[in-house]
């Protein structure tokens, strides 16, 4: 089964394509077909997945591609077990959305199109961690960011969405530049694209520590973009404007986790590269992990919650990883269980949404009644995401808080205990805001059809009992699977750490419950004052990029070019076209002049002379006979002289 | 100088005299009839230079033809009888070119040409030899000359009266 | 025997004084009468040569001259006698009627 990996990944692909041409006059508008391709490919990855639990090694095999001067291009997979857990992710959470999307988009304008970019971004995703090279790797990694675009703007007609998706595709498009720039440098260090070719050479300290840290920083410059991290994290509040199950699978679960996913497949490349590679990582995750907390309390929309939610996640994935070895399990791990309960969130909030027509969670409230089961799938899932065991994000994030003590990176301990203070307040706030108090709002809210609420449920299961693959009392096996060369490295659970974790998020919750079990007029937050507007104004960053880099080039940049273009260029080509017709013109005079004056200067000088010769026609006979003789002595007199 | 040479000069002067008088009468019909002498003299000079047969001809064609032919035309002209005006504005030019004319031939002569003339008389007996043996053909050409000279005399000076 | 320069003077003399008479009368007739004047010196000339030099081509010559002297005075007296009869007026200035 192994062997056939690819098959996987490929499903999806043909499944877009028949979505796609055939759709539309099949019944049920063809979304079956992406989820039969789906639905089998979960059915193969999890027997992928029981090759490694069962302590399978990892499985290579490629065909060649092209070949250019000194380097070969492949086409291939590379299957480990971090290989199998996201391909177990990816299907599950793609089906799951794909039913909730039968439901969610019923009777869209674009129905059709929109299963198809679906198939199409699962197939591309698949294939990004399959892909056994660098190459493979970047061409599924902007294949995504390409169906990001198309449904992030799924109702481009609205301004503020096709504007959110040239947004986001823009923002990680500048951190593909870097990326590009280190997939090129660590493949002429390495003198091949090939992942575990680059890994073994860097571990082996074959490639020169410098190449290694430009090449890993510059990598982690891709993971910036597309994994939201500050800077480039405010594509991702804007892309909320997207449909929620696409928000669900791409912007939660699969897409932005391509990011940290990178950080794992070149782990080796980070690890030996010199210290400044993941102290890089380290310091941009603690500064994101914060800010977008900070940021995720002050947001009305539920979908921005969730969103800045998110980044902060993605950034504790990358702390956890940043700690060295000791935080590679721990980071994948998160990745793994993030998945779960943030696609549940997300899809759980979309079902919110669909009933009350509005994002705005001060014009919600009171919704356990109206959507229970809505209601208890959300709130296993938050309980998930603020780590209350016995859920999964419990034994993940406690994994990353224990090991960035032991490993004594204090600073990134300090930031997660933070956060995860931050976590359990704005996600008890969104709760409570949410489902608690009185409905506010205008609309009839009911609980969403079963094709919505089952993959709910289906989703809230996984985020309760996926901690258990990690659990070390329960053998760890997340740690088999995943796991850096060398063997599994599990620390014994650290209940003193699980303790301060707990009482972390219980400060979390009992604050968000004071401020928010009853209803306020007033934004409680507003009390921080200028803090608050700060906050509400995403530390005015947008603002920034737009009055520093956006607007000039817009307008500055742009126009600067424009006038270059209209003026030197064309004024360049204009100036020729003057200068031909001075020429033309100098020409014309001349030749009226000059040319025609001398053509008409002799016919005039004929007429002149003819004028003036025309007096010796006397008619007098005698005259001419004069002239006659006088010529005739003048003749004379010269042949005589000759003689 | 011996006594050709002194009968020369009198036929000579006679006829510059009588070819001056020409160019200068008034009188029209005086003039041709100094034109009788002049031609006459010149004949006569023929004759003293031994070319009979010619001065025979000159004689007979000129003074006998050609004058009688300027007489006859004097009288169609209505030529006017008497003393006239008979010079044109450029009298002076004339004399000049006339003058310079002699002087420059006079020169020549008197520069290139040595020598007698007078040597045995021609007869005629030589000139027809000559005519017809070495010059047939400009003898039948002058012929025709003659024969389309005198067609074209008469068509020219016809009176077209069939109009 | 006579002096060749002495004829050829002669000759000379009577061409000049030929010359004159064409440029300086009025009347057509008399014009002709000039030209005659200077074929003769012409014809004077031709036979001083050929008895000088014992040759009688000068004097054949000579007499064609006098032929065709003939035969012009006969058409020239025609064209005046003609012009006569257009324009009532023998005088060469007065025939002016191709001037500019």
């Amino acid at each position: 089964m192994i062997r056939y990996s690819w098959v996987i990944a490929l499903l999806p692909f043909v499944s877009f394509l028949l979505t796609m041409f055939f759709g539309k006059r099949l019944p049920g508008k063809g979304a079956w077909i992406g989820m039969l391709a789906v639905g089998a490919g979960l059915a193969m990855s999890l027997a992928v997945l029981g090759h490694f639990v069962s302590g399978g090694a990892p499985y290579e095999a490629s065909i060649h591609w092209f070949t250019i001067g000194a380097f070969d291009f492949e086409l291939g997979e590379y299957i480990d077990g971090l290989t199998a857990v996201m391909l177990v992710v990816v299907t599950l959470v793609a089906l799951c959305v794909q039913i909730y999307s039968m439901g969610y988009m019923h009777g869209d304008r674009r129905y059709v199109w929109f299963f198809a970019v679906l198939s199409l971004f699962t197939g591309s995703m698949l294939n990004l961690v399959i892909a056994n090279n660098l190459f493979q790797l970047l061409v599924s990694w902007e294949l995504v960011g390409i169906c990001s675009y198309l449904l992030i703007g799924h109702w481009w007609e609205e301004k503020e969405n096709s504007d959110a998706a040239i947004k986001a595709f823009i923002t990680t498009k500048i951190g593909d530049v870097p990326f590009l720039i280190g997939i090129f440098g660590l493949t002429i260090a390495a003198g091949t694209t090939n992942i575990q070719g680059i890994s073994e050479q860097a571990a082996a300290g074959a490639i020169p520590t410098v190449a290694l840290t430009a090449g890993a920083l510059l990598l982690f410059g891709g993971a910036i973009g597309k994994s939201a991290q500050f800077p480039l994290h405010v594509w991702l509040p804007d892309a909320m404007a997207g449909p929620t199950p696409v928000s669900a699978l791409i912007h939660a679960a699969t897409m932005v986790a391509a990011g940290v996913y990178l950080v794992g497949r070149m782990f080796l490349v980070f690890e030996n590269a010199g210290p400044a590679a993941l102290n890089v990582v380290a310091t941009i995750a603690c500064i994101t992990m914060i800010g977008a907390a900070l940021l995720a309390m002050v947001q009305d929309d539920i979908k921005k919650v969730l969103a800045y939610s998110t980044i902060s996640q993605l950034a504790y994935m990358l702390a956890g990883l940043s700690l060295g070895p000791a935080g590679y399990t721990p980071g994948l791990f998160h990745l793994f269980t993030h998945a779960f309960f943030k696609a549940l969130l997300f899809l759980g909030a979309g079902s919110v949404i669909h009933a009350v027509k509005t994002n705005n969670m001060s014009q919600m409230g009171g919704l356990r009644k109206h959507m229970p089961v809505t209601f208890w799938t959300f709130i296993i899932g938050s309980a998930a995401l603020m780590g209350i065991p016995p859920l999964a994000g419990f034994w993940s994030k406690d994994e990353i808080i224990t090991a960035a003590w032991s490993s004594g990176h204090h600073v990134v301990w300090v930031c997660a205990i933070i956060t995860a203070v931050l976590t359990a307040f704005y996600m008890t706030r969104a709760l409570l805001l949410t489902f608690y108090g009185e409905y506010r709002g205008e609309a009839h809210p009911h609980e969403s059809p079963r094709v919505m609420t089952l993959p709910l449920v289906v989703l809230a299961g996984l985020s309760a009992v996926a901690g258990f693959f990690g659990a070390s009392q329960l053998g760890a096996i997340f740690a088999e699977v995943v796991h850096l060369p060398g063997g599994a490295e599990s620390e014994p659970f650290n209940y003193g750490m699980a303790l301060v974790s707990i009482v972390c998020v219980g400060l979390g919750v009992a604050v968000g419950y004071r401020l928010y079990s009853t209803w306020r007029e007033r934004e409680p937050l507003l009390a921080l004052g200028p803090l608050h507007r700060v906050l509400a104004n995403k530390y005015y960053m947008d603002d920034f990029y737009m009055k520093y880099i956006v607007k000039p080039i817009q307008l500055q940049l742009s126009s600067a070019v424009n006038v270059f273009n209209t003026k030197v260029l064309d004024g360049i080509v204009h100036s020729f076209a003057y200068a031909a017709r001075g020429l033309a013109r100098l020409v014309e005079v001349f030749d009226r002049r000059a040319v025609d004056g001398a053509v008409n200067g002799i016919a005039q000088a004929a007429g002149t002379t003819g004028g003036m010769l025309k007096y010796l026609q006397s008619g007098n006979i005698q005259r001419y006979a004069v002239s006659l003789f006088v010529g005739v002595a003048i003749l004379a007199v010269l042949i005589l002289k000759v003689q | 100088m011996n006594g050709h040479e002194i009968v020369f000069l009198i036929l000579a002067l006679a006829g510059l005299g009588a070819a001056l008088k020409v160019v200068t009468t008034d009188n029209v019909v005086h003039g041709a009839l100094y034109l009788v002498v002049a031609l006459a003299m010149v004949g006569g000079v023929y004759l003293l230079l031994g070319a009979e047969f010619l001065a025979w001809v000159q004689v007979l064609i000129y003074v006998g033809a050609v004058v009688v032919l300027l007489l006859f035309s004097l009288m169609l002209t209505k030529a006017p009888i008497g003393p006239h005006a008979l010079d044109n504005k450029q009298k002076g030019l004339a004399a000049l070119i006339g003058f310079g004319a002699f002087a420059g031939l006079g020169l020549l002569i008197a520069d290139a040409f040595e020598g007698s003339v007078g040597a045995p008389p021609t007869t005629t007996a030589d000139i027809g030899a000559s005519i017809f043996k070495d010059w047939v053909l400009p003898f039948e050409v002058v012929s025709i000359l003659l024969l389309a000279a005198l067609v074209g005399a008469v068509v020219i000076a016809r009176k077209d009266d069939d109009e | 025997m006579i002096s060749l320069k002495l004829v050829l003077l002669f000759s000379a003399g009577l061409f000049a004084i030929g010359v004159y008479g064409v440029l300086a009368r009025r009347h057509a007739v008399l014009v002709l009468m000039s030209i005659e004047l200077m074929l003769n010196a012409v014809n004077v000339n031709l036979v001083a040569f050929a008895q000088t030099f014992k040759d009688v081509t000068g004097q054949v010559f000579a007499l064609f001259m006098i032929t065709v002297a003939a035969a012009e005075v006969g058409i020239g007296l025609a064209i005046i006698i003609l012009i006569f009869r257009n324009r009532e007026t023998i005088n060469i200035d007065e025939v002016d009627e191709m001037k500019w």
